[in-house]
């Protein structure tokens, strides 16, 4: 069992950290900011898989190389590059590797990247990668043998099975249904889409309490308020409050990655007790993961 | 010509669970051509239903359901019977189920999966569009098409890219189809439907075999014609 599912299972508050691997393959800086910051102070780290459809080195390998640092990873996983034999074989291969935790992702179109004129597979959608998993446990796969029966596995993965929801999205409705459809499907875990409104998160998380799973709330550093309002212009369901915008930018230049510590750790602070855990998305800011969680009086 | 198959009764029956009172519609055009439907496929649906135990409230035959014009004139008329509906089963290709769900305030059912001519789409006269898929979920999105109107085809529910208005995140001037479904399926009180698991595709659908070739009208006049022939020429021996 991964530390992720045991320290969720106990009911502990549980932080999750997240890094990109690189367009290339100079990683090293990844890694050693990870093993500086992340080892130390949080549960387990994402690694992104082709975040935003923009090329980049693999999800499986950052993971292999946060296990070697001593460090526990989450595997994403969008459908939009792999059709089911290869998904299923990736899966397969992150077992071998020790990997357990498992985030099922629909991913970002390819239109959205720097490859706009590639073929976009959703060969399965993340409803359906979550059923495969789920069918790779039981020692079968999606396919069936000369005679139609189910494959038998030699030897069955694990997996601590991951989802993602937007909890402010205005479509929220549909969200929900849709994250209904995952839970049956086999997710064990959420970690939720970037929220700036606790008000609105704890209206969510009241709609979804007929949903059993743990919900980790989605944080993401803002980096000026420039970036706050292209967020709120360009990220389906998030929006960031002018407060929030308002103290970013009254900020001097030197001041900001304080001021931004200091957000994240109030809105942390503020949502931990309707929620099982908190998941920082610090876009490259690492080193500021220690501080966030103790401005969020965990530490 | 959109050719199409039978779906298996037991799929049909599946899928008007629930569903006390039915129409039927059956589309003579291409349906015709591929010999799935017309007068003998309505009698045999009349049949399922009433054996179903379901009341059928009325059914028609159509020229062209895909043409919306023609199906508003046609139902017009019938508006009684189709009012007393909860559902309608409509046998005719994707194009069709969907021009009627956008038509009238019931849920359209499809009776036939479209099967593949590999892109071609035939006769569409407005906004609707069938893949081909060659396994229709019609029946579980409220008569809206998830494999055309979605831009990932995605056949189990929204993504996280849904724009703030409502678009699709690949543009902001096309609108989220599973919102499109979502809304269809509220305003129909059917939103169960969403928690339908949809098994993934089934790929093989889309090759084009000999027999799906077969199903085109005009192979079916060529066969015609070579039977005419044959009759008329005097055999060897
Ligand atoms: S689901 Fe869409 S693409 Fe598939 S047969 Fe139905 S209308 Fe056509
Ligand atoms: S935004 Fe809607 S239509 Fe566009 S890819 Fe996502 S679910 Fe499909």
């Amino acid at each position: 069992m991964s530390k992720l599912q045991e320290k969720l299972a106990t009911g502990q508050f549980v932080v999750t950290g997240e890094i990109g691997p690189p367009k290339g393959i100079n990683i090293e800086p990844v890694m050693h900011e990870a093993e500086e910051y992340l080892k130390d102070s949080v549960t387990a780290v994402n690694v992104t898989d082709i975040q935003t459809a923009v090329m980049r080195a693999g999800s499986m390998v950052g993971c292999k190389l946060l296990i070697d640092r001593g460090i526990e990873p989450v595997f994403q996983m969008v459908c939009r590059d792999r059709n089911r034999l290869a998904l299923q074989s990736d899966l397969l291969s992150a077992a071998l590797l020790g990997i357990e935790n498992v985030l099922a992702l629909t991913g970002d179109h390819v239109v959205m990247g720097d490859h706009q004129d590639a073929m976009a597979v959703y060969d399965l959608d993340s409803v359906g990668l979550l059923k495969a998993m789920s069918t790779l446990e039981a020692g079968s796969d999606l396919g069936v043998d000369m005679k139609g029966n189910p494959n038998e596995l030699d030897g069955a993965p694990t997996f601590f099975k991951g989802c993602c929801v937007t909890p402010c999205a205005p479509n929220v409705n549909a969200q929900i249904a849709k994250l209904e459809k995952k839970v049956a499907a086999g997710a064990q875990f959420v970690q939720t889409q970037a929220v700036y409104e606790p008000a609105e998160f704890e209206e969510f998380m009241n709609k979804i309490s007929h949903i059993d799973v743990p919900i980790l709330v989605g944080i993401v550093m803002l980096k000026t308020a420039g970036m706050a309002k292209y967020m709120n212009r360009g990220v389906p369901g998030v929006s960031v409050p002018d407060a929030i915008i308002q103290r970013m930018s009254d900020a001097a230049k030197e001041d900001r990655q304080k001021v931004s510590i200091e957000i994240c750790g109030e809105l942390v602070a503020s949502m931990k007790d309707c929620c099982q855990g908190a998941h920082l998305m610090t876009l490259g800011w690492d080193h500021c993961v220690p501080d966030i969680i103790a401005a969020a009086g965990l530490a | 010509m959109n050719p199409t198959e039978r779906k298996p009764n037991d799929e049909i029956v599946e899928s008007m669970k629930g569903v006390e009172k039915a129409f039927i519609l059956g589309c003579q055009g291409c349906p015709i051509g591929c010999e799935t439907g017309g007068q003998p496929w309505l009698d045999e649906m009349t049949q399922l239903l009433e054996g179903a135990g379901k009341q059928v409230t009325g059914s028609a035959l159509i020229d062209m359901i895909c043409n919306k014009a023609i199906v508003g004139i046609k139902l017009g008329r019938i508006v009684d019977q189709i009012a007393e509906a909860q559902a309608i089963l409509v046998g005719s290709c994707g194009v069709g189920v969907q021009a009627v769900g956008n038509m009238v305030g019931r849920r359209p059912i499809p009776a036939m999966n479209t099967i593949s001519m590999s892109d071609h789409q035939g006769l569409w006269p407005s906004e609707e569009r069938c893949a081909q898929c060659g396994q229709c979920v019609l029946a579980q999105t409220g008569g809206l098409c998830p494999v055309t109107l979605c831009a990932k085809s995605l056949i189990n529910g929204i993504c996280g890219g849904t724009g703030d208005d409502g678009s699709c995140e690949v543009s902001s001037d096309r609108r989220c189809g599973w919102l499109m479904i979502y809304e269809r399926l509220e305003a129909l009180g059917r939103l169960d439907d969403y928690n339908t698991f949809n098994e993934p595709r089934d790929y093989r659908k889309r090759a084009i075999t000999d027999a799906n070739r077969h199903t085109m009208r005009w192979a079916l006049e060529v066969a015609k014609q070579e039977e005419q022939d044959e009759a008329e020429q005097p055999t060897a021996n």
